[in-house]
């Protein structure tokens, strides 16, 4: 039985979930509250893949706002072209430029090679990457560091490409989504609907890597990875894979962003913004499942509605949170569940049988 | 690798997520209804929003923004309130981010149901806002000179647009006998489209362009920049950086040499809040605004005692602040010649309403939502007040698309 509810426990959870997001979510939330929900959804998704990447392999990557942004961007260019219509030029590059369109703008007209996009360029990204990080055994601080510029560096490009990106401003007033109005309302909550269930299948993709022998493999890197190699196993190729999902997944969730939010710029991709995707995972508990969408999740909601009940001084109450729960939970409000659960006696199956 | 029982519960998740997801399916062929407004005005008060930044980079200058309309909702409260309700005002941190500048007035709108919503500094922020606001039918009012190309129905843009600062500003460095000019901008939207418009002016005025170098908004470091300037050494800078990135260029320009006597600086973003905060006596070097607080009219007068007596006597006021306390002023203008709070009777009948505000008289073009403004080029004092020593002979009529220049080619680089 408790093998049962260690195996499938996790499932019934993800489910619960998803119960939550795609039935109870739409049914009782003003469509203003349901889109801002998406938002969190989005950065949920992110977080899953830093969880999957520093949470059980130890890699603290700072700079995830980078691989948001090519996802996001990569969707806000196709929305914007579409927008535009047939042959048209989105708005900016008439306002700030001569009007002529950078050729590598061209395919995002097309929704099909944007949805591979999406996919393929963080993780040809990632992996080129993360093959030069890894393959040299750059890790700990220095690769958090790295990660960080990163972002940094990614930012400045965008702010410093106005007539191409849209500069700082970033890009927005989109009105269709792949055909559909994005001023319908029951357009808006489909693009919800599609992010949430996008979450929950990350989720699920997770849980089965981790059970997996890839999974085992990861932990056991994060842990001694001299130990690894001493095996025969090259962590770095470990390490590669886990990095490259993350990116994939950060990009999705970036993609996402962009029709929920109705705009992607430099602010949302930046330094600043891929250390809140970090704070939510840490606050969630990093190791664990569900800890940091769930982390996500609250940290999006944390800044929604306690800037909304205190303008002036949420960000200090924001601030000292995480400075509570880490001093208290460092490894994350899941872990107090954990903890609890620890001091309830459970009846135990004797431990010869297994 | 996994057992078939695991096989079958992930296959149920997977099944039981599509179907939920699927069951939200779109609407393809719908023309996008837009919202019902929830505004409601059928008790003795009328909600508005109050959406500036309090935390984040721009802050610092949105606070006073923020300031300067509460101000403004106090005095109308006192004297009897917009079409005799008593005006309550809900306040929203837009962070300094326009994502959230989106998140928030999309909040005020359709969960506040506020009537209109002032606020926005940077045009990232504005341009955030815009399509949350045209698909809502609400009302924003936008305080802060920008870089024009731009007219909504659903906005009120009370700050400047180009012709009404950038273009004067151009005309006096002409009157003044300038040749040579250097452009210095932060590297952003604002100063790229009004370095554009500089420079097909100049051309047009005789005026060489010896120099174009642009930073970051929040770099500080301009010593390279300057050294061009130097070498350069034209007879006027046009400054079009924004926000703290002015301290370290005009910290650059007099370390290496540069005075307001032999290559002075012209700007369109320093006040008289910022001018004390430069970290050098910036004495004698320009700004193009539309309001100075040294104006002398009984209005400015009244509005400079208002805000001291409430903020206290240290704080200057400036042009976005003073475009902010009349745009609530306008509003309620608008409102009272409509009789209506509906968006659409408003715009109806702004064409004209005009507002008697500190900076002088201002009007409203019903066709691209600006005012007509007085342009004014002020030279700092030893006390950091403006000098008035240029102005428009009158209240200039807005073009936000330099319509009525033919040297103006938007598709030109």
């Amino acid at each position: 039985m408790r093998t049962a509810v260690r195996t499938f426990g996790p499932l019934v959870a993800i489910a619960a979930l998803a119960v939550l997001l795609l039935v109870v979510a739409p049914a009782v939330l003003s469509p203003f509250r349901l889109n801002n929900l998406g938002k969190y959804c989005c950065w949920a998704i992110a977080a899953v893949g830093i969880g999957l990447a520093w949470g059980r392999g130890g890699m603290l990557v700072m700079g995830q706002g980078v691989f948001f942004g090519i996802g996001g961007y990569a969707m806000a260019m196709h929305l914007k072209l579409e927008a535009a219509g047939p042959e048209g030029v989105p708005d900016f590059m008439m306002l700030y430029g001569d009007g002529t369109m950078p050729v590598w703008w061209e395919p995002f007209r097309s929704g099909a090679f944007t949805l591979f996009a999406i996919v393929a360029l963080p993780a040809v990204a990632a992996a080129i990457l993360g093959y030069a990080i890894f393959k040299r055994r750059v890790k700990g601080a220095y690769f958090a560091i790295l990660t960080q510029a990163l972002a940094v560096v990614f930012a400045t490009l965008l702010i410093a490409t106005i007539q191409e990106t849209g500069g700082f401003n970033g890009l927005n007033q989109f009105t269709f989504f792949f055909g559909y109005n994005l001023y319908d309302p029951v357009n808006k909550k489909m693009v919800y609907s599609i992010a949430a269930a996008l979450l929950i299948g990350c989720l699920v993709v997770v849980w089965q890597l981790y059970r997996s022998r890839f999974g085992e493999l990861l932990v056991a890197t994060r842990d001694a990875e001299e130990r690894v190699r001493f095996l025969g196993h090259d962590p770095a190729n470990v390490k590669l894979a886990a990095f490259v999902i993350a990116a994939v997944m950060a990009s999705i969730g970036g993609a996402m962003f962009a029709p929920i939010a109705g705009i992607i710029s430099p602010s949302d991709v930046d330094a600043t913004a891929s250390i809140f995707l970090i704070a939510g995972v840490a606050l969630g508990g990093r190791a664990l499942l569900l800890g940091p969408a769930l982390g996500a999740l609250a940290v999006g909601y944390g800044r929604s509605s306690l800037s909304e009940s205190f303008p002036d001084q949420w960000t200090y109450f924001l601030g000292a949170l995480f400075i509570v729960v880490i001093l208290l939970f460092p490894a994350g409000l899941g872990s107090a569940f954990g903890r609890a659960a620890a001091l309830v006696p459970l009846p135990r199956r004797k431990e010869t049988t297994s | 690798m996994f057992s078939p029982r695991s096989r079958l519960a992930t296959g149920t998740v997977v099944a039981l997520t599509a179907t939920l997801g699927l069951s939200a399916c779109g609407n393809k062929d719908g023309e996008g209804t837009a919202a019902e407004s929830c505004v409601d005005t059928s008790g003795d008060s009328i909600k508005l929003g109050f959406l500036n930044s309090t935390s984040g980079a721009m802050a610092i200058s949105e606070q006073t923004v923020r300031d300067s309309l509460s101000l403004a909702a106090e005095e109308i409260n006192a004297d009897g309130g917009i079409l005799g309700k008593e005006i309550e005002f809900v306040t929203e941190d837009g962070a300094s981010d326009p994502a959230i500048f989106a998140e928030k007035i999309d909040k005020l709108l359709t969960g506040d149901c506020v009537a209109a919503v002032f606020g926005g500094w940077t045009s990232a922020s504005r341009k955030a806002m815009l399509p949350v606001v045209e698909a809502n039918n609400g009302l924003l009012f936008y305080p802060v000179q920008y870089e024009g190309l731009e007219a909504s129905e659903n906005i009120y843009y009370t700050g400047a647009t180009t012709n009404q600062q950038i273009i004067p500003a151009m005309d006096f460095l002409a009157s003044e006998g300038v040749e040579s000019l250097f452009l210095a901008g932060s590297d952003y939207v604002f100063p790229r489209t009004a370095n554009k418009i500089i420079k097909q002016y100049a051309a047009e005025l005789g005026i060489e362009i010896v120099g174009e170098e642009y930073v970051p908004l929040d770099d500080d470091d301009w010593t390279t920049q300057v050294a061009k300037i130097v070498e350069a050494d034209p007879d006027f800078v046009f400054n079009t950086i924004n926000g703290s990135s002015n301290v370290g260029f005009i910290k650059a320009y007099y370390e290496q040499g540069l005075t307001a006597e032999t290559n002075p600086i012209i700007s369109v973003s320093i006040a008289e809040e910022e001018a004390p905060a430069m970290g050098k006596d910036v004495t004698g070097q320009y700004a193009a605004w539309n309001y100075f607080q040294s104006v002398e009219s009984p209005t400015n007068a009244t509005f400079i005692a208002a805000f001291q007596d409430k903020y206290g006597a240290e704080r200057p006021t400036s042009d976005p602040m003073e475009a902010a306390y009349t745009s609530l002023y306008l509003y309620k203008a608008l409102v009272e010649k409509a009789e209506s709070f509906e968006v659409d009777d408003i715009n109806e009948s702004a064409d004209g309403v005009t507002f008697d505000a500190p900076e002088g008289t201002v009007t409203i073009d019903g066709d691209n939502h600006h005012i007509a403004k007085t342009a004014l080029i002020g030279q700092i004092n030893s006390d950091n007040q403006f000098d008035v020593v240029w102005s428009s002979e009158s209240p200039i009529e807005p073009d936000p698309f330099l319509e009525g220049y033919d040297w103006w080619d938007p598709s030109a680089e």
